[in-house]
């Protein structure tokens, strides 16, 4: 076997070092009520040819780009991803590396993790970001679970325009604790409805999600209002990042917390893992936060350097007392983040921003145009709510022989929005990719 | 005279990225605009972004140069105690990123992910049968989150028997995710003493065992790389009282192929893909943790599962004592085709990859064990741990080894861990090690502690052939500095 570099000559020697006769003597304090009955039931081994074939084939079961085009988001978005990118990823020194614990022989990942978080804060309006949690559903989970530690409140409200799955994830989060959630309703232009906030009581956080899972731009400042006077920390959650390079930054709307997803920054949508939980957060509660963090320190001769740091909130030094149990966390999906960041530049940002904006600003006109209502009349971002007729399912199947995916039946998230749809625009749509939905649709 | 792999080549220093480029430069070549420019309400427009403009050539470079600062697996050996830092084959790499995986969306309906799903749904009856466990769920995207995911579980199992008990037993030599994790999940972690000969003894756990504790949290092999002997009576006494029997994973390299675990009493057990099964740790991540349990707990895994119906394969959320969803989607499915490949590359010979990572660590154990301190001198599984005793006296801590180790080419191994060893050097020389390397790595450290002897001083002042050297720690927390 390719991986197994010991010769027959090397175990016999190394056996009769370790004092023992065999292989399976090295295994005499596995006692016998512990061992397996039989042997491992597995496929023979495959080689490398073989097994390329095999995966190969499975991979070519699915239904993905450039053969279909695919007008479904809702948490994971395509967009084009600079070859660079990947190439650098290709570095095994950062591939292959363990969390930096040793600081002199990880420089790379540690100040390429540095430059994340610095990039991730500019980007955001926040003052700090950690070095990575596991996606943004996990991320939003930490992020309420902070808003607790840090207010000692129990209460916490989440919109409901917050991805489902997200909710999800909170709730399984809160499942084994005394926490409770309570869910702010969305109004008719698909807005959360921030009205009530004002005037809540005893609320360790108030989160949404902006752009929100119907792809809305929240008012956020509104919200970050009614946080204030409740007394409350205010989260912001998104899922697709992109939109910060065109509309204005949570941070400098008033947000304690912001977390999310980021994948749109140069990782592959690979079936929905691995992504990016991105977390940010105020200076003055970086105590209470969780997950790793890297700080700029200077070694004996008064070089720069980077380190893990603040590692007394984490759980190995302070066990079952830490601000979180996360240990390995997404690093290289980060490091990926501050590739993408780096390659497309802010001037870019912004371009690409608007390029997306404006492409499904396309796609949102020309179906009212071929008599498909949309849902909500505010702002969007690379997503939108459109109604279709009921024998939509038909439809659904005749689009997808052409290789078409026309989006995502809202109904089994919210009952009331049946025969809704959320479709999704980015700069990987052309305007015939567009006009070939409409077209298809309306046949 | 033995060659070492350390020296000092030509290391480049690199600025931060917003040292660097120009505004106006651009790293990204942007589709062509095919549709007109539309309205945008102003008032919700950013100021112009706060990042810096590259071009492409800066990126590479600058990326390029942090790289060569780095050491991973690829550089050399990597013997990072309970991490199991073995080789992360390329083929694996490759069978990842094809595009049908890299870009399929989760949401597709099942018709057309058919691809994915046998993968998980096959990769998953892989683990059952390397484990003997009953069920798998792939969606935990780390070990801690492995962890919450199987004390969310046991939780959930003992609610619906109706009870709510609010302690768990934790050994005190755990990784410290395993308190953290249950803390998370609302139990108290009752700390379990090990015995003289570094493992558990069944009294300890009898007589803090009772019906207020849902159950224990033992890692086996331990992290003292000795194999819990007593695990199965442990196990009766744990269940006598109604409770359950977690095991932490991380150490399965050790037993693949050797060890049922449902034998030894586990109802819920966590691997770790990025370390048994191959997949790289990417300087911290991305990891997957799935989750193994008997037939009874089944009922509990996390929700989507992949299930098979009329020979295709679906996504079910169909469970309603499911403890929920632990990530958005599925869990690190780019994770998952790695591992996929990797198990079905070595079939049954997953078997000798154990036996060979317990005959290194043996090999490297009976090497070390006259100059180091042997705290447990008993056959060790896949990783062994010393300490600094005998170089106290010379005032050469195990810190001062480990950085001195970087010196001579080696990535130091796991130190000061487990706590129960003062001072502790936990080396896993995983089974992709070859003898040569082993025996370089053993003359390295019989080279440091000969100079530990002669000459401490140059211990105290590595590593020297770093980029840079030792690091204040702790300034960086008293003022920290987290972004630029």
């Amino acid at each position: 076997m390719r991986y197994l570099p010991h010769t027959p000559e090397d175990i016999a020697s190394m056996l009769e070092v370790a004092g023992e006769k065999s292989l399976d003597d090295l295994f005499k304090t596995v006692p016998d009520d512990c061992r397996r009955a039989r042997g491992l039931d597995l496929p023979e081994p495959m080689t490398e040819w073989d097994l390329d074939h095999h995966v190969s084939d499975l991979a070519e079961k699915m239904a993905a780009e450039p053969e279909y085009k695919v007008f479904l988001g809702a948490g994971r978005y395509e967009h084009h991803i600079p070859h660079a990118v990947s190439y650098l990823l290709g570095r095994s020194e950062f591939s292959t590396a363990y969390t930096p614990y040793q600081p002199e022989i990880s420089q790379g990942t540690l100040q390429a993790v540095y430059e994340y978080q610095t990039l991730v804060s500019r980007f955001l309006g926040m003052e700090a970001a950690n070095a990575s949690l596991y996606d943004g559903a996990s991320a939003l989970a930490e992020a309420v679970l902070m808003a607790v530690r840090v207010t000692r409140r129990k209460k916490v409200a989440l919109s409901r325009a917050i991805n489902p799955f997200f909710r999800n994830v909170v709730q399984t989060y809160f499942r084994s604790t005394d926490y409770e959630l309570v869910e702010l309703p969305y109004l008719e232009n698909g807005r959360t409805d921030v009205s009530e906030i004002p005037g809540m009581d005893d609320v360790a956080a108030v989160a949404v999600q902006s752009p929100n899972f119907f792809g809305c731009i929240e008012d956020l400042r509104r919200v970050g209002e009614g946080c204030r006077q409740a007394g409350s920390l205010f989260v912001v959650a998104f899922s697709e990042p992109l939109a910060y390079g065109l509309f204005e930054n949570p941070g400098s709307q008033g947000a304690d917390i912001v977390c999310g997803e980021g994948q749109s920054f140069g990782i592959p949508v690979s079936f929905g893992g691995p992504g990016l939980g991105i977390f940010a957060s105020r200076m003055k509660h970086i105590r209470n936060m969780p997950g790793r963090l890297v700080g700029q320190t200077v070694d004996i001769d008064g070089k720069r350097g980077f380190v893990l740091t603040l590692a007394t909130r984490e759980q190995h030094i302070r066990r079952e007392k830490a601000t979180s149990n996360i240990c390995t966390n997404n690093s290289l999906c980060a490091l990926t983040a501050v590739m993408y960041m780096a390659c497309v530049g802010g001037t870019g940002m912004r371009d690409l921003a608007r390029l997306n904006y404006d492409k499904c600003e396309y796609l949102k006109k020309e179906l009212p145009a071929a008599g498909f209502k949309t849902s909500f009349d505010s702002p969007t971002f690379n997503e939108f709510v459109v109604e279709f007729p009921s024998d939509f399912e038909a439809t659904r199947k005749r689009l997808a022989e052409k290789r078409i995916v026309p989006g995502l039946d809202l109904a089994p998230y919210y009952p009331e929005l049946a025969g809704r749809y959320l479709l999704c625009v980015t700069e990987t749509k052309t305007r015939a990719d567009m006009d070939a939905l409409v077209r298809e649709i309306v046949s | 005279m033995t060659e070492f792999p350390g020296a000092s080549g030509l290391v480049l220093n690199e600025p931060l990225l917003w040292d660097k480029g120009k505004k106006g430069r651009s790293g990204f070549s942007l589709p062509r605009r095919d549709v007109e420019s539309a309205a945008v309400d102003e008032s919700l427009l950013g100021d112009a972004l706060n990042l810096p403009d590259l071009s492409e050539v800066d990126v590479v470079r600058h990326f390029t140069r942090l790289s060569q600062w780095n050491f991973g697996v690829d550089s050399g050996l990597y013997p990072l105690g309970s991490c199991t830092m073995k080789y992360n084959p390329k083929i694996n790499e490759k069978l990842a990123g094809l595009s049908g995986f890299s870009s399929a969306h989760p949401l597709l309906a099942e018709t057309l992910s058919q691809g994915a799903l046998e993968l998980m749904f096959k990769l998953e009856r892989l683990l059952a049968e390397v484990t003997c466990m009953d069920a798998v769920s792939l969606q935990p995207a780390a070990g801690a989150q492995g962890e919450l995911t199987g004390m969310l579980i046991i939780r959930a199992w003992h609610r619906k028997e109706g009870s709510s008990r609010s302690k768990i037993i934790v050994p005190d030599t755990a990784h410290g995710t395993n308190p953290a994790s249950a803390a998370l999940c609302g139990f108290r972690p009752v700390k379990a003493r090990s015995n003289e000969q570094g493992i558990l003894a069944p009294e300890t756990i009898a007589d803090i065992m009772d019906e207020d504790t849902a159950g224990i949290m033992v890692t086996n092999p331990n992290t003292l790389g000795l194999f819990e002997e007593n695990v199965a009576q442990i196990s009766d006494i744990i269940h006598s009282k109604g409770g359950l029997v977690y095991c932490d994973g991380a150490n399965l390299n050790a037993v693949m192929g050797l060890v049922d675990v449902r034998r030894t009493g586990v109802d819920v057990l966590h691997l770790n893909l990025h370390k048994t099964f191959s997949t790289p740790h990417g300087g911290g991540g991305p990891g997957s943790g799935p989750v193994c349990v008997t037939e009874q707990l089944a009922p509990f895994l996390p929700v989507p599962r992949v299930i098979e119906e009329n020979s295709a394969y679906v996504l079910s959320e169909d469970f309603p004592e499911s403890v929920g969803r632990m990530q958005a989607f599925y869990g690190n499915f780019g994770v998952m085709v790695k591992a996929y490949s990797y198990i079905l590359s070595l079939g049954a010979d997953l078997k000798k990859v154990s036996q060979l990572a317990v005959l290194n660590a043996n090999y490297v154990k009976e090497k070390l064990k006259g100059i180091l301190h042997l705290p447990f001198d008993r056959p060790c599984m896949h990783e062994c741990v010393f300490s600094d005793k005998f170089q106290t006296e010379r005032n050469v801590t195990t810190l001062d080894m480990a950085k001195r180790l970087m010196d001579y080419g080696f990535h130091p191994p796991t130190i000061y861990f487990p706590l129960v060893v003062r001072g502790a050097i936990m080396i896993e020389p995983p089974e992709t090690e070859s003898k040569e390397e082993l025996d370089l790595f053993i003359a390295a450290l019989r080279a440091i502690v000969k100079e530990a002897e002669e000459d401490p001083d140059l211990l105290r002042d590595s590593p020297g052939r770093s980029k840079v050297r030792r690091l204040d720690e702790t300034e960086a927390a008293r003022r920290p500095c987290l972004g630029g």
